[in-house]
């Protein structure tokens, strides 16, 4: 699965991306932000208030109950920005 | 219909006249450029999420092109670090009339301010930086639409 992280979730993370292979057990993104946060202290800390987190699944935006699989990619980030 | 993501700066009115060029067919164009303001602000870095910006800017203006009857339209976002003063984004709405080209190119914007990824960064003069927090208001703007 291949993870991605934008803005102060990036910084926080410590990386922009990473490939990971969490296990059969994770089926939603809740579960894979659970297996993240373990990760690294920065990993804690971007996750630590998911309220303050968005999510896209295979670059759609998504929900913590989105289901995710092993080819997917997921990106945590905050609410955007733009314009 | 365009869209780009691109780092170098853009001429708002040479977007505007390509837009148009040989039509005879539009009668309106609205459009709206957006601009680093200053102030307390050094510079500002804007970070996207390649892939999926693009997409959710076809999707921005395809939703546009359902709802209103244009005859072109364009969105041009820069990334990167941009100063004061510098354009960071315009999109232009065509249509045979005005009130689908103002309506359209505002609607173009209150979506991608909400649901396209970007993300800024803020340079202070003292040289802190903070990343800007999305404000509610976007957010009641993009709902306006329905």
């Amino acid at each position: 699965m291949r993870v991605l992280y934008f803005a102060w979730v990036r910084e926080r993370a410590g990386c922009a991306a990473e490939d990971v292979a969490p296990g059969a057990g994770v089926t939603t993104v809740s579960d894979l932000a659970d297996f993240l946060a373990q990760l690294s202290p920065g990993h804690a800390a971007a996750f630590a208030d998911r309220t303050r987190l968005r999510v896209a699944v295979n670059q759609e935006q998504a929900g913590f109950d989105s289901p995710v699989a092993a080819n997917d990619e997921v990106a945590f980030f905050p609410p955007m920005t733009g314009g | 219909m365009a869209v780009r993501v691109q780092s170098e700066a853009f001429d708002a009115a040479a977007e505007m006249a390509a837009l148009t060029a040989g039509r005879e067919d539009i009668g309106a164009v609205a459009s709206f450029t957006g601009l680093v303001r200053g102030g307390a602000i050094r510079a500002m870095t804007l970070e996207h999420y390649p892939g999926m910006t693009e997409r959710a800017l076809a999707a921005i203006e395809a939703e546009a092109h359902r709802r209103w009857p244009l005859k072109a339209s364009l969105i041009v976002h820069r990334v990167g670090r941009l100063l004061p003063g510098e354009p960071i984004v315009l999109v232009a709405a065509a249509s045979e009339g005005r009130h689908a080209a103002f309506e359209a190119a505002a609607f173009l914007m209150d979506y991608l301010k909400t649901d396209a990824p970007f993300w800024k960064c803020e340079e202070r003069a003292d040289g802190t930086s903070d990343w800007v927090d999305a404000r509610e208001a976007d957010g009641t703007a993009k709902a306006r639409w329905g």
